[in-house]
């Protein structure tokens, strides 16, 4: 290469050196446990302490836990199994109420002969949000996805399929009326005729289509009120309608509060934080006591639907927050060049904006979802029997009166493991449209 | 400077037409209460390659802008391609799909790939069936040189290929005018090169471009006219040759003697 130092430097290897493995001391599980544990005094002490607490806990929880007794037909007869086995002074877990009221814990007071209805529709749901969460799953099976709310609705309420059917059809109507009025109208116009028609079918047509249809094909299941479902089967219900319904009308919300027009943008602003500025409790309460004052005597506005609503109300508030700092954070380069190629609003926000926007948004998005399932438990204060609502419900009885930490471990471990989940596909959809992008 | 393009630039195609591609007439704009473009008349003929230069802030990029209404004018007429610019968002889309533009920072779409930046507006502005656009962009990425790319995404490639893509991006709508917004501003010299050379080859099949660029080698080589901006007007405006050599203006006389003086 260079000659300049040749003479002052001279040097040739005459052997290479071997490839050789690191010392001991800097490898392995001993650096590891060196490097983050016993690094300095201090960490010594804290490292020891720490120890001594877990070990503490766990030492009193984990006997607890594990012995615990899971067949036995009340407190009572739990206890006698105690004394017998482990003596009076132990303290063991009485899982029994679990395994004693599991039906009840997961369907409320759904009628056991048609417990196979809500299993069928929790199996059909996991088939239907297959594809909307792993892109690998086909295409084609959206369409499924897109029926299936339908399907689930009659399948744990019962009743007529055509009730579901002649509400789908006025999607689909709102989408022809979308699609052939879109050239004609212009844009905005077709969104509104879009709405307007289906709305007017729904107020008219459909309930008498409906009945129609099924006196002539009558397809129907035993009906099921709202009031006797509950446990995880409601929580799962409020949740999942919940997170469906929200992130679409965050979105709207979101483009709304960003908007140049005076009249949307206001309108969302004041949506938005009056809905945020007050509790959720307040919300369902509303929902309960409220609402009836307001809608037209002898109408009979199912109370979990109208808790499904303001759940979604709340909910899309603060997703609307979120999508708005995604929108935030693109660049306006993004919004200028899809501009400059021609793409109409509704295109390049759905093309390039809303794309890149969610992305950044999906830890706060999800963030917000986690929180929406954790506070269906609030609608234990307007009566529903949510979980915590059946806990205190089964505690009422004879049998179980005085239980306590079990039912709430085993419906915090519920509760963690959804919400878990979630985190977890949060963090999985993150890293491969990271992955894909870069 | 990039003196190097100059030398080998085939001007035969480069025909000036009687056709009025723009045409701007005592246009104004504001920003708030700052005038930012005082007065701007200009006639743009199809076929001419104009390079706007100036001093940042007069305005240059503010004036192209108003051409695909990224920025609104307040007051004065311009009509591009027959069709004047107003509030009409019909006319507004219109403009755009035949307008190109060329942008500083690329503002290619990261989440989609070089053949899906390339095929959107085609697909969804111009409802061209995917398997055309697919066709097209291939053949303006093969023009850009780099079609080995089209499956990568923007972020995997350097910055002279991302604009090489912005421009093949803009070519695949068939626009009758390009609009370049300092497109080497931000590129390392190596890479302004290549896309120069793009550019060039544009100018050499006759399109009608609109350049704000620093690039003097770029203007003497390529442009039949040079406008020069300063404080939101047109100062002054030459052929090339005699704009770099005789400067009227003692304020083109000042910015040429800074830019070229080194």
């Amino acid at each position: 290469m260079s000659d300049t130092h040749a003479q002052t430097v001279a040097f040739v290897r005459d052997t290479m050196v071997e490839e050789q493995e690191p010392p001991l001391s800097q490898s392995g599980a001993y650096k590891w446990i060196h490097e983050n544990m016993f690094s300095t005094p201090l960490n010594v002490i804290l490292t020891v302490v720490s120890l001594f607490v877990i070990w503490t806990v766990l030492s009193h929880l984990l006997p607890w836990a594990v012995m615990g007794i899971w067949d036995a037909d009340s407190l009572a007869q739990c206890r006698e199994i105690r004394d017998e086995i482990y003596g009076a002074d132990a303290s063991v877990a009485c899982w029994a109420v679990i395994s004693e009221r599991w039906n009840q814990l997961l369907f409320g007071f759904y009628p056991p002969e048609l417990y196979w209805r809500p299993v069928l529709a929790f199996v059909l749901f996991l088939a239907a949000i297959a594809p909307v969460l792993f892109a690998s799953v086909p295409r084609k099976a959206l369409w499924f996805s897109a029926a299936a709310p339908f399907v689930l609705y009659w399948l744990l309420w019962g009743g007529s399929l055509w009730g579901p059917i002649a509400v789908a059809a006025g999607f689909a109507l709102g989408a022809v009326v979308m699609r052939f009025a879109a050239p004609a109208l212009g844009a905005l116009a077709a969104v509104l005729l879009a709405i307007f028609v289906p709305l007017l079918y729904w107020f008219t047509l459909s309930g008498p289509l409906a009945g129609a249809l099924n006196a002539v094909i009558p397809l129907e299941l035993v009906n099921v009120r709202s009031n006797d479902m509950g446990g995880f089967m409601l929580a799962m219900i409020i949740g999942v309608s919940g997170i469906a319904l929200s992130l679409p009308l965050g979105i709207v919300l979101a483009l709304g509060r960003q908007s140049d027009l005076f009249i949307i943008n206001k309108c969302s602003v004041i949506f938005i934080e009056v809905i945020r500025g007050v509790p959720l409790i307040v919300w369902l309460f509303t929902a309960s006591l409220l609402l009836n004052y307001f809608l037209p005597p002898g109408t009979n506005f199912d109370l979990m639907l109208r808790v499904i609503i303001m759940v979604t109300l709340f909910s899309s508030a603060y997703i609307a927050e979120v999508v708005r700092g995604g929108l935030a954070a693109l660049p306006k380069g993004q919004y200028e060049a899809a501009d400059a190629l021609g793409l109409d609003y509704w295109k390049s926000m759905r093309l390039i904006i809303l794309p890149q926007a969610l992305k950044i948004s999906i830890p706060g998005i999800v963030n917000t979802f986690i929180g929406l399932f954790k506070d269906t438990t609030l609608v234990v204060f307007i009566g529903l029997l949510d979980p915590i609502g059946l806990s205190n419900a089964i505690r009422a009885s004879t049998d179980w009166n005085g239980i306590y930490w079990e039912l709430f471990v085993f419906i915090g471990l519920c509760f963690f493991i959804f919400c878990f989940s979630m985190g977890r596909y949060s963090l999985f959809l993150e890293k491969k449209l990271r992955r894909e992008h870069r | 400077m990039q003196q190097q393009a100059t030398e080998t630039v085939d001007r035969s195609q480069m025909t000036v037409s009687d056709e009025v591609a723009i045409q701007i007439t005592k246009m104004n704009k504001w920003y708030g209460n700052f005038h930012v473009l005082r007065d701007i008349d200009l006639t743009v003929h199809r076929g001419e390659r104009i390079v706007i230069a100036g001093p940042s802030g007069s305005g240059k990029s503010t004036m192209i802008r108003c051409i695909n209404r990224l920025e609104e004018h307040q007051a004065g007429k311009i009509v591009v391609d027959g069709t004047e610019l107003g509030s009409d968002l019909k006319n507004i889309d219109k403009i755009r799909s035949e307008v190109g533009m060329v942008f500083q920072h690329f503002n290619l779409f990261p989440h989609l790939t070089i053949l899906e930046n390339c095929t959107l507006a085609p697909i969804w502005v111009r409802k061209v069936p995917k398997k055309e656009a697919e066709a097209t962009a291939m053949h303006f990425l093969e023009k850009v040189k780099i079609p080995e790319q089209a499956h990568k995404y923007p972020g995997q490639l350097s910055g002279g290929q991302q604009q090489r893509v912005a421009i093949a991006r803009s070519l695949c709508m068939k626009p009758r005018i390009m609009l370049f917004d300092e497109p080497t501003s931000a590129l390392d010299p190596e890479m302004i090169k290549e896309v120069l050379d793009t550019m060039v080859s544009l100018a050499e099949e006759g399109m009608t471009m609109l350049c704000v660029t620093h690039e003097m080698g770029f203007a003497q080589a390529v442009a039949n006219r040079v406008i020069f901006m300063d404080a939101g007007q047109i100062v002054e405006q030459n052929e090339p040759k005699a704009f770099f050599n005789n400067p009227q203006h003692e304020r083109t006389k000042l910015f040429l003697s800074q830019i070229l003086g080194h």
